[in-house]
C-alpha cells in the first residue's frame, strides 16, 4: 500500500533525524554554496516525489512490468552523480530511476517511459529498468543483476584507451556482489588499472534475502582480493556519500586507480511494488529507517541547521518537486504510444539508416 | 593474386582494420604474446603493440562484457573467443546487453562489437568444445552472424563486420583456418547478407555455409562424375542477414533443395531455411525439402565415428541421392 508521507509528518522526522553531519566539513562539502545546497535538496526531493507519482500510476495500472523504487537511498545517487565531470560516466541497475534523474534527465520522459508512450527516453521500448541517457554519460538501466558491472569496466577501458581523464561509476546493489561477472570485471579493472568505482548500493537486502543470508564477509572487502582500494560510507548522509565517493573518484581520474565503494542505504519499498514486503523484515525495521535515517529528512535536518533551508523554502521545494511529478504524469499520460511499425525500429544501426546501409540480405523474419 | 590461408586472411583482414581505425583493437585469451590459441593474431602484437592487441585473462563474460561497454564509447573492439563454445559462460554480455542495448535505449547506443572465433566440431574435443551457435545468436533481432567457408570469403566478411555499427558474430572453423585459396591483396570488402553461388548446376540446390560448403562441393563433383546429377551450391555466406534471394534464384531454377548445416536438426539455421523456401517458393518445389545435419546427439569423442556424426561428402552425396530418387 502507498503511504503519501505528509510534510507534516516529515517535520517531525526531521527532529529525530541524525544529528548534524560530520562530513559537512570535508573539502568537496565545504566548498558548495547555499544554491549548491538547496540543489541537492531539491533534486532528492525530485527523486522521491517523481517515485511517488509513478507508484500511484502503477497502482492505477498505467504501468506494466517492474516497477523497482530507490525510495531512501536517494542520497547515494545524488551525491554520487553530483560530483560528476563532462568524462564522468554512470552505470547502474534496474533500480535507476534516481541515477536517471540525479544525471539531468528530465522526468517527463522518464515517466512517459514508465507509462510505455513514444515520448519516453528510449521510446517506450525500454520501461523502467532500461533508462538510457548517452547525452548525460548515463549508459543504463541494466535488467540483469551484475550485467552491467563489465559494461561499466569497458567504459573505463574506452576512457584509459582513448587518455580521456574520466572516471566511470559501476553502481550494483548488494545481491549483485555474487554474480560472477561481477569478479570478472574487478580482476581486469585492478589488472589493468582502468578508473572505474565499483559502487555497492548495500540495502540490506538482495530482493528478499537478507545480506547475512546472502554474502559472506564483509562486501566492499572483497576488493582486497583483487588489490583494489575499498571504503564505505553512510549511504543516508549525502555529505558523507559525497566526502567518500570524491576521493575514489579522484583516484580513478587522476591515477587511474579502480576501487570499491559499499555504500549503507536502505530502501522503504519492496524489491519491486509487486513484492508484498511481508516475510522478511519487519515493518517497525523500515519505520525505524523511516524515522531516523530518511536522506531526505536528514539532509534537511543538516541544511535547516546550517541556516540554508528554512520551512518555508522546504515546502516550496516539496511543492515544486510535487507538481514537477504531476505534470510528468500528465505528460505521460496525453502522450501517444509508440505504434506497431514502431516495433521493428531501434533494431539495427543499418535498418534505421538505410542510406548508409552496406549489407544486404533480410535483417528481419516473420 | 596471393595464395594463402584462411587463418592469414582473417589475420590480414585484422591488420589491415588495425592500420586503417585507430579505434579498432583486438582482445582475447592469447592473442598478443603466445600469438593466437590457433595462430590467427600471430603478429600482430610485434607489428602493433599492446594497447591494440591484448591479452586477456580466461573470463569470458567479464572481457566480452568489457568490449560491450567500451564500444558503447565508440571502441571498435574485435573480441577473440578462443572457440565460440565458450559464448554460454558469456552469453548475457553477449545475447542480453550487446543485442539488446540499442533497441532498449531507443536506438540511442550503438554497439559496434565483433566477437570472433572457431564454432565447429570434427576435431575430437568433446561435446563442450564443438557448439555451433549460429542458430540461437541469429535468433536474436540485433545482431548479425556471419559463417564464412573460403579464405578470400574470411578476409572480406570480417572486414566488413569490423567497419558494421551493429553486433556482429563471425564464426569461424579451426579445420578451415590452414585451408588456402586466392584472396584479393588490399580492400577486399565483401558486404553482409550477399549469398554466392560457389558451384551452379541446373538438377538440385544445396543450400549450405561453412565447412559444410566443401563437403557439399566433394559431393556435387562425385554426383556428377558418378550418377550424372548436376547440383548448384549455394554458400549463405551470412546467416543475418540473410540473402534468401540467392536461394529462392536456385530453386527455381533446380526445383530441389537439400541443406546442409553442421547443425543440431532441432531449430536449426535449416530449419528457417525450409520454412522461408517452402512459404516463398512452394510451387517451385517438386519435392520436399531435405535436410542433412550433425547426427543429433551432443558431439561424439571418438574420432572416427565424429567424422560420421557431421556433414561429410559421403552423407551429403546420400542425402542428395535420396532427394533425387
Amino acid at each position: 500500500m502507498s503511504k503519501k508521507p505528509s510534510a507534516t509528518a516529515e517535520k517531525k522526522d526531521a527532529e529525530s533525524a541524525a544529528s548534524v553531519s560530520p562530513a559537512a566539513n570535508v573539502g568537496i562539502n565545504q566548498k558548495l554554496t547555499k544554491d549548491d545546497r538547496i540543489d541537492l535538496f531539491r533534486m532528492m526531493m525530485r527523486i522521491r516525489r517523481f517515485e511517488e507519482r509513478s507508484l500511484r500510476a502503477y497502482q492505477a495500472k498505467k504501468i506494466g512490468g517492474f516497477l523497482h523504487l530507490y525510495i531512501g537511498q536517494e542520497a547515494v545517487a545524488v551525491g554520487s552523480c553530483s560530483l560528476m565531470g563532462k568524462n564522468d560516466h554512470v552505470f547502474t541497475a534496474y533500480r535507476d530511476h534516481g541515477h536517471a534523474i540525479a544525471v539531468g534527465m528530465g522526468v517527463n520522459e522518464l515517466m512517459a517511459e514508465l507509462y510505455g508512450k513514444a515520448t519516453g527516453c528510449s521510446k517506450g521500448k525500454g520501461g523502467s529498468m532500461h533508462y538510457f541517457a548517452p547525452d548525460r554519460n548515463f549508459w543504463g538501466g541494466h535488467g540483469i543483476v551484475g550485467g552491467q558491472i563489465p559494461l561499466g569496466t569497458g567504459l573505463a577501458y574506452a576512457l584509459k584507451y582513448k587518455n580521456i581523464k574520466g572516471a566511470a561509476m559501476a553502481f550494483m546493489g548488494d545481491g549483485a556482489v555474487n554474480q560472477g561477472a561481477v569478479h570478472e570485471a574487478y580482476n581486469l579493472a585492478s589488472l589493468w588499472q582502468l578508473p572505474v568505482v565499483f559502487v555497492i548500493e548495500n540495502n540490506g537486502y538482495s530482493m528478499g534475502t537478507s545480506q547475512e543470508r546472502s554474502s559472506a564477509g564483509e562486501l566492499a572487502k572483497r576488493a582486497e582480493g583483487y588489490n583494489m582500494a575499498w571504503g564505505t560510507c553512510d549511504g543516508h548522509d549525502l555529505y558523507d556519500v559525497r566526502a567518500v565517493m570524491d576521493k575514489f573518484l579522484r583516484a580513478a581520474r587522476e591515477e587511474s586507480k579502480p576501487s570499491v565503494v559499499e555504500v549503507r542505504t536502505y530502501r522503504y519499498r519492496g524489491h519491486s511494488v509487486a513484492d508484498p514486503d511481508n516475510t522478511y523484515r519487519a515493518k517497525a525495521e523500515i519505520e525505524e529507517y523511516r524515522r531516523t535515517k530518511d536522506p531526505i529528512q536528514v539532509f534537511q535536518h543538516q541544511l535547516v541547521a546550517e541556516g540554508v533551508l528554512d520551512e518555508a523554502l522546504i515546502e516550496k521545494i516539496d511543492q515544486a518537486a510535487r507538481a514537477e511529478a504531476e505534470a510528468a504524469a500528465e505528460f505521460a499520460e496525453a502522450s501517444p504510444y509508440p505504434t506497431v511499425d514502431d516495433i521493428q525500429k531501434d533494431v539495427y544501426w543499418e535498418a534505421d539508416n538505410p542510406s548508409e546501409r552496406k549489407s544486404k540480405g533480410r535483417l528481419f523474419f516473420d | 593474386m596471393p595464395v594463402i590461408s584462411y587463418r592469414e586472411a582473417i589475420r590480414h583482414a585484422l591488420a589491415e582494420e588495425l592500420e586503417r581505425d585507430a579505434n579498432v583493437v583486438v582482445l582475447g585469451e592469447e592473442v598478443a604474446q603466445f600469438n593466437g590459441a590457433y595462430k590467427v593474431t600471430e603478429g600482430l602484437l610485434a607489428k602493433f603493440g599492446p594497447n591494440r592487441i591484448v591479452d586477456t585473462p580466461i573470463s569470458e563474460a567479464g572481457f566480452i562484457g568489457m568490449g560491450v561497454g567500451a564500444s558503447m564509447l565508440g571502441i571498435r573492439p574485435v573480441m577473440e573467443l578462443m572457440f565460440w563454445s565458450f559464448y554460454s559462460v558469456a552469453f548475457d554480455q553477449i545475447l542480453n546487453n550487446a543485442a539488446n542495448v540499442r533497441y532498449m535505449s531507443g536506438g540511442l547506443i550503438n554497439c559496434p562489437i565483433v566477437i570472433r572465433g572457431p564454432a565447429n566440431g570434427g576435431t575430437n574435443v568433446g561435446a563442450t568444445h564443438s557448439h555451433t551457435p549460429e542458430n540461437v545468436l541469429a535468433n536474436h533481432p540485433g545482431v548479425k552472424v556471419v559463417v564464412p567457408s573460403t579464405p578470400s570469403d574470411a578476409k572480406g566478411l570480417l572486414k566488413s563486420a569490423i567497419r558494421d555499427n551493429d553486433p556482429v558474430f563471425f564464426l569461424e572453423n579451426t579445420i578451415l583456418y590452414g585451408d588456402k585459396g586466392e584472396v584479393p591483396e588490399g580492400e577486399h570488402v565483401i558486404p553482409l547478407g550477399v549469398a554466392d553461388v560457389k558451384r551452379a548446376g541446373t538438377d538440385l540446390t544445396i543450400v549450405t555455409y561453412g565447412r559444410s560448403v566443401l563437403h557439399s562441393l566433394a559431393a556435387a563433383d562425385l554426383l556428377q562424375k558418378e550418377h550424372d546429377v548436376s547440383a548448384e551450391v549455394v554458400d549463405l555466406r551470412t546467416i543475418r542477414p540473410l540473402d534468401i534471394d540467392t536461394v529462392l534464384a536456385s530453386v527455381a531454377k533446380t526445383h530441389r533443395v537439400l541443406i546442409v548445416e553442421e547443425q543440431k536438426p532441432f531449430a536449426s539455421v535449416g530449419s528457417q531455411l525450409a520454412y522461408m523456401i517452402q512459404r516463398e517458393a512452394f510451387d517451385e518445389l517438386d519435392a520436399p525439402i531435405h535436410r542433412l545435419t550433425t547426427v543429433d546427439a551432443p558431439a561424439i569423442y571418438s574420432p572416427p565415428i565424429e567424422a560420421e556424426q557431421l556433414p561429410n561428402p559421403q552423407r551429403v552425396l546420400k542425402a542428395a541421392l535420396e532427394l533425387m530418387a
